[in-house]
Formats: structure tokens, sequence, C-alpha cells
């Protein structure tokens, strides 16, 4: 699935990179050492951990998009680390739990 | 591959979190560079990025130096903090010192030793209560 879709499936809103990536499978979770040996390349991390040391963790796992849940919105020092790191964020106002049904429900039609 | 020993060294700042992490992402492209395969850069990447992270909570920073040659990857990290009293205990999955602030970084999930030992193939803690610590990684190819 796009990450556009992504988005409009979600009511997402774009903080930060292109929507125009592919990604695949979902990890969610907001402990970032589980995070760390979770989430996997081109992955949708759900989260509503938002500071710097998420940009990090998603600079090792290189996550297709980062997905903040409840409008969580990302810490200006992190948004701009994510912007030089080509890192796609968005923001939905569904929680986790809401995000991954919803997910869920596209990906089996 | 090249068959020399590529080495890098960093100083692993102790005093905030926002620059943590930084050693292991740099490690990562370099490795990537040198044409390592995705999977060992994985592992490089997390075994390495869990003790930057320690030495950043734990230890005020430290040194991590990294040789790659054409049959393994060995990481080095090594500070002057307060040592691990019981390193079975720390090797626990769980098990976690980190205080609250900490907490609410996202880290102190108590998977970061047990995370360095899965994702590497030799792991070896030198530590001395009051003078240090030293971990030494090693992933083959």
């Amino acid at each position: 699935m796009k990450v556009d879709a992504l988005c409009k499936l979600l009511d997402a809103r774009v903080l930060c990179g292109t929507t125009d990536r592919e990604f695949e499978g979902v990890y969610t979770g907001d402990l970032l050492s589980r995070a760390m040996s979770r989430v996997q390349t081109d992955n949708a991390w759900v989260t509503i951990m938002a500071n710097i040391n998420v940009v990090a963790v998603a600079n090792l796992t290189e996550p297709a998009v980062i997905v903040l849940a409840e409008d969580v919105v990302m810490q200006q020092d992190a948004l701009d680390a994510a912007v030089e790191n080509d890192l796609c964020v968005i923001t939905s106002p569904l929680s986790a739990y809401e995000i991954c049904c919803a997910i869920r429900e596209m990906a089996g039609e | 591959m090249m068959s020399d020993v590529v080495k890098f060294h960093f100083d692993v700042d102790g005093s905030d979190f926002s620059s943590a992490g930084a050693a292991s992402v740099s490690v990562k492209k370099k490795l990537r560079q040198l044409g390592y395969s995705p999977e060992v850069i994985r592992r490089v990447s997390i075994a390495m990025y869990e003790g930057e992270i320690n030495m950043v909570i734990h230890a005020n920073g430290g040194t991590a130096d990294v040789e790659a040659s054409d049959d393994k990857i060995v990481i080095v990290l090594a500070d002057k903090g307060p040592g691990i009293p019981d390193v079975e205990l720390a090797m626990q999955a769980g098990y976690s010192t980190a205080k609250d602030h900490i907490r609410n970084l996202g880290f102190g999930a108590g998977m970061g030793l047990p995370n360095m030992i899965k994702y590497t193939d030799d792991l070896r803690i030198d530590t001395v209560v009051g003078e240090g610590t030293t971990i030494t990684m090693t992933v083959l190819l």
C-alpha cells in the first residue's frame, strides 16, 4: 500500500517526507529497544513516541513511514532530523489500535 | 569486499540524548558504502545502538571503536561509568535501572543487553564497579 493511501485511510496529516512510497507490514510500539529489534525495512511504525530518539531508531531500521497516533506532533528538533534523513512522518487522530485495525481491514479487502 | 580492516572511532557524548545513536547511524552508512549485506548491517546497527544508548544512560558517554573486515565486524564500547554490579541480573530481559525521565523518552525496556546478545555472535563484558565497562561484540559474516 502507498503511504498517501494510508494518509487518506487514517485521516492523517503529513509532517514531513514524501508519501509516494510503498509500505509493507506494520509494527506498533513505543519502547525503543523493542521497536529497534522489531521494525522491519519498509514497515509502517505506529507509535505515540515522537522525540529525536525515534528518528535515530528509524534511521537504523528504515520504516517507510512513522505513523504518530492520537494527533501526536513531532518535536521540532526531531522533525528537523527526520527531514534531514528523508524520513516520512505522518500523524493521525486515531489511536494506535484503531490505526492497526484500519490497516488490517484495508489489507483484508 | 576489501581484505583490509577498516576502523572507525567515535566519542559518544553522554551529556544529551539528542545525539544518542549518532555513532551507530554513522557506522551503518559506512558499512553500507563498504558493501556489507543488509542483514549484517542490521545486526551491527541494533547491537551498537543499544550499547551506545547504555553508555549515554548509565555512564555519561564513552568511546566506540568498530573494526570491519571481510569475515567479521568487531564493536568495542568503552566507558568510565559506574560499572555493572550484577552482570547476570543486567542480562535478564526486562531488567532495567533506568530512571523515570529516561523511560519517558522510550528507553528502559530492559532489552539492551538481551538485544546485544541476540544480534551478535559473541559478546564479552569486562566491568569493574567504580571504574567502568568495556563491551566487545563480534558479528561474524
